[in-house]
């Protein structure tokens, strides 16, 4: 068992004609990933390597049964390719594009609440099932699959997590990248909700950092419903507050968002708490 | 993007959100020749920086006449104003906003914002204006009104009435009210703020609602659509080594430490001013080069944290993914030779293509300490910093 998606999961790329969207494509299929499809507007027709490109997702997915589908556009498109997507009832979107205006997320968001597929992202690296299935942009070799469950708000912090656990010989079952934008798609609770019904996760790993309450939500909605042992980190301890870290969503605004308030809520709610990103593999050995 | 609390009130006008007449002015003659133009006193001499708590630092001072004008402009402009968020080396003034004084009788709060876990516009208002809103949220929650806005279905009549009966505005001042909060609504959807705050705004005596102060911030990621918006941006509000890194898209804060650090990905970036910190030292700056840097944009980004006479040594620590460490590694000896690396530097790297990006940087000879992992590097760093 892993989290939402596995070797049968059937992928459509949308923007796959791009630099970033056909390097990765051709990184997916090289890890095992069964990408069926490709969406380029105009470029119907066409092929990537050996995969179909057509001008719409509805098309692609009439035409392959593709179940999740993978997003590169351009910003100013995000939104619009995220609504497409959805309409044609696929199972799971994962957007990688970063800076997509916050309000049109807004939007999505809500456009959203009427549609049954799961959203990851944006500005995410995506998700790993190891040796099943990848439908990001991390990269796949550092991964072994395993009993951990990884979930994250960061790209390479997550590489960082992830290679520290591989190296003492502890694998993933599914690590989830839920991006570091302020609004969002899946969010920590609904990747913890997961793996606690997932029989094959017997840890789980939680990399957050600062700015908005969804580390502190997190924590007490594991405490309430988690039997599995979390593993915290919290990036961010000495970024200066109203400056923007990098991803859109990592500013502490006025005293909401810190990264030392996080740490207490996760030591409040029983989550093991490391504080120094370099033994973070050191203290899941002890706990799992 | 922040911009100035004049330009915001000129963008205000536009979409009839009440403000004070007013005028910006750059010089002591300009300051005075606005302050004629209002016709009378007294007005308001405020100094524009992008940090609040101008009142506070001295920066806001009421005049009688036309000699108190002069001689607060001589006074504000030119001087270095400190607040509570400019840090203790302050904030040049460079302009002025000149205003008619105006009769409150009340004043309040308003702001809109995006509120990230519902997915909405939060409109958020207060019958304790002038304060400062943190405090009062943390000691009376009560006295805070949140209205959310779904942002499909815009601002709706009850929604303006929630906050006008909440704010207990007088009958006669109600409907300019109601007007005022759906139009700063219009004016934070169309030109996509993230943040729009109106401390204080003010009722007068004659009953009008106006905007005293403003407040605004874009979302910078939604900037390629308002090109009339990007004219605002004021680059001496900036810092100079930021305002550099932003022109090769590095993601860079220049902070007070003297750890510099060069990462890939805003998180790990993040974790590494950390364990800068953990190891007894502190950092320099954030710098994030990005999940798919070229290898002149790592070049600059060596470049700009060498420009900084503050940095004492260098934490480098990559996670090849995207980045691979063969193009860093081509960037950092590009940098070395062009700028030369006259610090001691100390290197982690781990993953896509690590062999060759180690061999690359052996090969240029460059004086570079070696970490094999972030602990090794905390270690190596606090050596380096004693």
């Amino acid at each position: 068992m892993s989290i939402f998606i596995n070797k049968n999961t059937k992928v459509l790329v949308q923007g796959i004609t791009g630099n970033e969207g056909s390097f990765h494509t051709r990184q997916c299929i090289a890890y095992g990933t069964n990408i069926v499809a490709g969406v380029t507007p105009g470029k119907g027709g066409q092929k990537m390597d050996d995969v179909p490109v057509f001008n719409t997702v509805r098309q692609a997915v009439e035409e392959t049964g593709a179940t999740a589908s993978l997003i590169f556009v351009p910003p100013p498109f995000g939104a619009d390719a995220i609504m497409e997507a959805a309409d044609t009832g696929v199972d799971l979107i994962v957007t990688i594009t970063e800076g997509i205006p916050i309000l049109d997320m807004v939007k999505v968001k809500n456009f959203l609440v009427t549609k049954s597929c799961r959203l990851i992202g944006p500005n995410c690296p995506g998700i790993i099932t190891p040796d099943e299935c990848k439908i990001g942009i991390m990269p796949g070799n550092i991964h072994k699959k395993g009993s951990i469950g990884v979930i994250s708000r960061s790209g390479t912090l997550t590489y960082e997590v992830v290679d520290q656990l591989t190296k003492l010989g502890m694998g993933q079952s599914t690590c989830i990248g839920i991006g570091g934008d302020p609004v969002n798609g899946t969010n920590f609770i609904d990747v913890l909700e997961a793996f606690q019904n997932d029989d094959e996760t017997t840890g789980i790993v939680m990399v957050g950092e600062i700015g908005g309450s969804a580390e502190e939500e997190a924590a007490i909605y594991i405490k309430e419903n988690l039997t599995k042992p979390v593993v915290g980190f919290i990036a961010g301890l000495t970024a200066p507050p109203g400056r923007r870290m990098g991803h859109a969503g990592a500013i502490i605004s006025g005293s909401s968002g810190t990264g030392a308030a996080k740490i207490a809520a996760f030591k409040d709610n029983g989550i093991h708490v490391c504080e120094n990103l370099g033994q973070i593999g050191r203290i899941c050995k002890e706990v799992f | 993007m922040k911009i100035h609390e004049y330009q915001a009130k000129e963008l205000f006008r536009k979409y009839n959100v009440p403000v004070p007449d007013g005028n910006v002015a750059f010089s002591v003659d300009e300051a005075k020749t606005s302050a004629a133009k209002l016709g009378g006193f007294p007005v308001v001499v405020k100094a524009q920086i992008h940090a609040g708590g101008r009142g506070k630092g001295g920066g806001v001072k009421l005049a009688s006449s036309m000699e108190e004008v002069d001689s607060l402009a001589n006074e504000i402009l030119g001087m270095t104003l400190v607040t509570h968020q400019t840090g203790p080396e302050g904030k040049l003034v460079k302009k002025l906003l000149i205003e008619a004084g105006q009769k409150i009788e009340k004043e309040l709060y308003l702001s809109l914002l995006v509120d990230r876990a519902t997915a909405s516009i939060v409109i958020m208002a207060s019958r304790d204006g002038g304060m400062d809103i943190e405090e009062v949220a943390a000691k009376t929650p009560e006295r805070i009104i949140k209205v959310y806005v779904d942002p499909l279905m815009g601002i709706q009549g009850y929604q303006l009435r929630q906050v006008g009966f909440g704010l207990k505005i007088p009958p006669a001042a109600m409907k300019q009210f109601s007007g005022l909060l759906s139009n700063l609504y219009q004016f934070f959807i169309a030109n996509d703020c993230s943040m729009v705050e109106i401390n204080p705004l003010i009722l007068t005596s004659d009953d009008k609602v106006l905007a005293l102060d403003a407040k605004v911030d874009f979302d910078s990621n939604a900037l390629y659509r308002h090109k009339d918006l990007m004219g605002l941006r004021d680059l001496d509000e900036e810092d100079p080594l930021e305002v550099e890194a932003s022109k090769y898209n590095l993601n860079y804060i220049n902070l007070d430490g003297n750890v510099g650090n060069i990462v890939n990905g805003a998180g790990l970036a993040m974790a590494t001013m950390d364990i800068i910190k953990n190891a007894g030292a502190t950092p320099a700056n954030f710098m994030d080069v990005g999940g798919g840097a070229s290898s002149e944009q790592v070049e600059n980004a060596f470049r700009i944290i060498l420009a900084d006479d503050k940095v004492k040594t260098l934490l480098v620590n990559i996670f090849g993914g995207i980045l691979r460490c063969d193009i860093f590694a081509r960037g950092v000896v590009d940098a070395a030779r062009k700028t030369g690396i006259n610090i001691p530097v100390v290197v982690r790297m781990e993953g896509t293509n690590v062999d060759e990006g180690k061999k690359i940087l052996n090969d240029a000879g460059l004086n570079l300490t070696s970490a094999v992992d972030l602990s090794d590097a905390a270690q190596k760093i606090a050596a380096a910093v004693n």
